[in-house]
């Protein structure tokens, strides 16, 4: 080989290098492309984000003429435990920290290990992985009212096929198995579906290498797989942690709350006090925790993985 | 793959799908039972005396409009979806090939909004909807979740990859900018245009918290929506309330049929999330 390189013209275009003739546009283009999207951006993403902050921070009920500056107070009234509002909150947040450590793990490891079986060539593999994603997108409503049936105690086809008498939708600790299995059948395709394009993505050379060194399938999964997905995997223990803090529908459906409200998310006590209850003020300070809770816990699982992952 | 694991992989996935398709099953079935049936305490895989009369009753009691639910439903996902590839388009093709000012500014901001919880903007879009006076109305459906950053996001990657010398050569043939997007790129970005329409149409399609909080007449629910209040009012009357299961899953599952490269495809980028 030669050095003597004929500079091969190289097709990308960097918008860095804009050619002159971008110049002929008006100069108001750009605005009008942009005007649509960015008003609704602003009266719908970027005003909420103040509107909350502002709203928790006063006594706002709806349809009262006056919203009162009150500081911290709601989130002191949150804090302290002693009011029913409170002790009810704290119940919901109990209740989607419950559900999340159960359901989590589960919905990051069953479709990894889905994904592996399904990233190798054998015939019927897209019929499969559409089969398996084919609950996601029956939707909540439709997923709810099925699993409060199957899982009925009297009625429903899973007591009576097994021959048990146990009271999936109405008690603890059951509640929180249907709820979770429920959750698991929804959703299992979504995760498999982000882990298949990236289990794709591994370089087969790095498989092929590691059979050199005499590497055996386990620590081929561990030295190569896992590694060649972490980016993913992180992705996927976000959006699933996100995902199960913000359950709402299965258990408006499949528990219906029970018993008594003990299974209502922090999110459906969210809703209820500032939207049906017209409390603004405490419902927005309630939002504020709880995202603030979400924002917490992904930033930790975002240190633990750069931790764990090393060298990035 | 020698022999043994192939078997052991064709009966897991086996399993697998029937496990998965089980309780959809038992969905159809109820559906065709007698409330009798239905209420009965031994419990058959296939109705003994199928029968059309949850879905007569569902179909003609005034009290529960299925179909005018599934309507609603229709329509304002079809709206969002299309509001928001309309905003996500243009938007996204100004951030990708124009030059103008606070550029990156403004795309930053909008890819902030990305990591911000989404419970943060329940109540706000509620006391907003409500102060334009669109509670209970299909605005408040289609419109406030519709400015949204994962499609200007998804979009602007598409097409930031397109080739400079088209738009060079449509501009020399005369095209004007708006040629050059609605001739050049919207055609060549068909492909991640129609991902993006199916998510949106999906992500609207199956909203369930908000839906239920902000629609209260009968006549406006959307399917979701209705199928709650269904379940509120005949919380045992099973083949019913399957048989709304079995309307409210047929459509979306021919638009999953119909469209399952692009919504695999769109999930495998990190396309909805709940």
């Amino acid at each position: 080989m030669t050095t003597t390189s004929i500079a091969v013209p190289r097709s990308d275009v960097r918008p860095a290098a804009r050619p002159a003739w971008t110049l002929r546009g008006r100069p108001w283009t750009p605005y009008a492309f942009l005007a649509p999207f960015f008003l609704l951006f602003a009266v719908f993403v970027v005003v909420p984000i103040g509107l909350g902050l502002w709203a928790s921070l006063h006594r706002w009920s709806l349809g009262l003429p006056h919203q009162p500056f009150i500081g911290v107070e709601n989130y002191a009234d949150l804090f302290t435990g002693e009011s029913v509002l409170s002790v009810e909150f704290w119940k919901g947040m109990r209740v989607t920290a419950i559900f999340t450590v159960a359901s989590a793990p589960l919905l990051v490891v069953l479709p990894f290990a889905l994904a592996l079986l399904l990233n190798r060539r054998f015939p019927g593999r897209t019929f499969f992985r559409a089969v398996f994603f084919a609950p996601y997108v029956l939707g909540v409503a439709v997923v709810g009212l099925l699993w409060n049936y199957l899982l009925d105690r009297q009625l429903g086809p899973v007591n009576q096929l097994l021959g048990i008498d146990v009271a999936w939708t109405t008690s603890l600790p059951a509640g929180w198995v249907g709820l979770v299995v429920a959750t698991v059948w929804w959703t299992l395709g979504f995760n498999t579906v982000i882990y298949l394009a990236a289990l794709g993505d591994v370089p087969a050379e790095l498989y092929d290498a590691a059979k050199v060194d005499g590497a055996g399938p386990w620590q081929r999964l561990w030295a190569v797989t896992v590694p060649g997905v972490k980016r993913v995997l992180q992705f996927v223990v976000m959006i699933t942690i996100i995902a199960s803090a913000n359950m709402y529908g299965q258990s408006a459906l499949i528990t219906r709350e029970q018993p008594g409200t003990s299974t209502r998310t922090a999110i459906g006590f969210i809703a209820d006090t500032g939207i049906a209850g017209f409390d603004i003020g405490s419902a927005s300070a309630m939002s504020m925790i709880l995202a603030a809770a979400l924002m917490g816990v992904s930033a930790l699982v975002y240190l633990l993985f750069r931790k764990v992952g090393g060298n990035e | 793959m020698t022999r043994r694991p192939r078997v052991a992989l064709a009966t897991t996935l086996l399993l697998l799908t029937a496990v998965i398709a089980l309780p959809l099953v038992f969905m159809l079935s109820t559906s065709f039972k007698s409330p009798q049936e239905a209420n009965a305490l031994t419990f058959s895989l296939l109705p003994e005396a199928p029968t059309l009369s949850a879905y007569r009753e569902i179909l003609t009691d005034p009290q529960i409009p299925v179909l005018r639910w599934l309507g609603n439903s229709l329509l304002t996902a079809v709206l969002h979806s299309a509001l928001v590839v309309v905003l996500a388009t243009t938007a996204a093709y100004a951030l990708a090939r124009m030059e103008f000012r606070f550029k990156r500014t403004l795309f930053v901001l909008v890819i902030a909004t990305m990591f911000v919880p989404g419970i943060i903007f329940l109540i706000p879009h509620f006391l907003i909807v409500n102060e334009l006076g669109w509670l209970n109305s299909y605005a408040s459906l289609v419109v406030p979740s519709a400015a949204g950053a994962f499609g200007v996001f998804f979009l602007r990657q598409f097409f930031l990859g397109i080739h400079g010398s088209l738009e060079e050569a449509a501009i020399v043939d005369g095209c004007n900018q708006w040629g050059v997007f609605w001739r050049i790129m919207v055609p060549l970005a068909r492909p991640a245009i129609a991902t993006l329409a199916v998510l949106a149409f999906l992500t609207s399609w199956n909203d369930f918290l908000w839906p239920v909080f902000v629609l209260f007449s009968t006549d406006m629910l959307t399917l979701p929506a209705g199928l709650a209040q269904l379940q509120n009012e005949n919380t045992t009357r099973f083949d019913l309330l399957m048989a709304g299961g079995v309307i409210a899953s047929v459509p979306v599952l021919a638009v999953y049929v119909l469209a399952q490269r692009y919504i695999i495809e769109g999930v495998s980028q990190g396309g909805v999330k709940g």
